[in-house]
């Protein structure tokens, strides 16, 4: 049977502008995995490890977490701290016996671009390619 | 404060393998302030101990609390809270925690979620440095108010040991010579004859080489 995989997606205001688009619809037609699932947060530096560690036990086989530049972050450190959080979970995955690859972190830049799409494509590709998360039981 | 860290989940999980439910204990004490315990700290344990212990195709309910301090009896009465709801507390707590838990608790299993690591400050945001070793006979009066005892890493009372290079520790280069560094403060208060002054061979009872400790003020006793 085909794996279908279920990813949840934690995204920056800013970065996933383009979402909104035609209501929604753009993202679709630009050829944005429907696996994935948009959470848009005010800013990746409020995601928390513990928020992280819940898409998991929610059941998601992926995650991963779209904020901005490195050097353009519009709340100057939030999605550094992002980063942080998502390398944290790494290795809390890999404690667990667990591919960390499950969780990345991505910094594009704001509007409608390629990169966003593109972001989601690997993601996709990516936990096609590991299977269903071990978490389901 | 005491400064502690999260002990890897392996051995976590090895602990409650058995239990069907826990009770994962925070402290809002030292271990909420060095980031390794405290109630942000127990819910991501709790998590991480769902995730876990899912993966090996078992289920666990975990409760998740927490408590003003784990070293004080009033505090750990408050446990009651949570009676008939757990098998065993994993405490977030540093040592003494769990050691308060278990001498109060005669009934209850409790297990260590963290490793108690030092007494420390936090250098900077993330970053926490062993500053004191509770060894019960303080000579910072005599050496500028740094640690030999702590931030030596041979605990040398004749430092330095003749190892350092460029204020650096032979044994660790990352670490700062803490006897160049006494050297250099007392030299900068015009007291740096001081170091010329020989400290006799230590009596290390005080330091737990005795047995355990204990404090006794007859002034705040109520028997």
């Amino acid at each position: 049977m085909s794996f279908e995989p279920k990813i949840t997606l934690f995204s920056c205001h800013y970065a996933s502008q383009q979402s909104c688009a035609e209501k929604g619809k753009e993202l679709q037609q630009l050829g944005f995995p429907t696996t994935i699932t948009l959470v848009r947060v005010p800013c990746t530096g409020k995601v928390q490890v513990t928020t992280l560690l819940q898409a998991f036990e929610d059941g998601a086989d992926g995650v991963y977490v779209v904020g901005c530049p490195v050097e353009s972050c519009h709340n100057v450190k939030g999605s550094v701290r992002a980063a942080k959080k998502v390398t944290a979970v790494k290795k809390a995955l890999e404690e667990l016996d667990v591919e960390s690859g499950r969780i990345e972190m991505f910094h594009l830049p704001r509007g409608l671009h390629p990169e966003f799409v593109a972001a989601g494509v690997t993601m996709d590709k990516k936990i096609r390619t590991l299977g269903p998360s071990p978490f389901q039981s | 404060m005491i400064v502690a860290e999260r002990k890897p989940m392996a051995e976590i999980l090895e602990m409650v393998k058995d239990c069907s439910k826990v009770l994962v204990l925070a402290c809002r004490g030292c271990v909420t302030v060095c980031s390794a315990g405290g109630e942000r700290e127990a819910a991501a344990l709790a998590s991480l101990i769902r995730l876990g212990m899912k993966k090996q195709g078992k289920t666990i309910q975990v409760i998740e609390g927490s408590l003003v301090r784990q070293c004080d009896k009033e505090y750990i009465d408050a446990i009651d809270t949570w009676d008939g709801q757990y098998d065993a507390i994993v405490s977030t707590a540093c040592g003494v925690g769990v050691n308060f838990i278990a001498n109060l608790r005669k009934t209850t299993m409790v297990y260590p979620a963290l490793n108690t690591t030092f007494f420390g400050g936090s250098a900077e945001q993330g970053i926490w440095t062993e500053q004191c070793a509770g060894c019960g006979n303080c000579v910072l009066h005599l050496t500028g108010g740094l640690c030999p005892v702590a931030r030596c890493a041979k605990s040398l009372m004749n430092g330095p040991c003749g190892g350092s290079v460029g204020g650096r520790c032979e044994i660790n280069k990352q670490t700062e010579c803490i006897w160049q560094s006494i050297y250099d403060r007392l030299g900068s208060f015009g007291r740096g004859s001081q170091m010329e002054t020989i400290a006799p061979i230590r009596d290390w009872s005080t330091a737990g080489h005795g047995g355990p400790r204990k404090t006794v003020r007859d002034d705040l006793t109520i028997s």
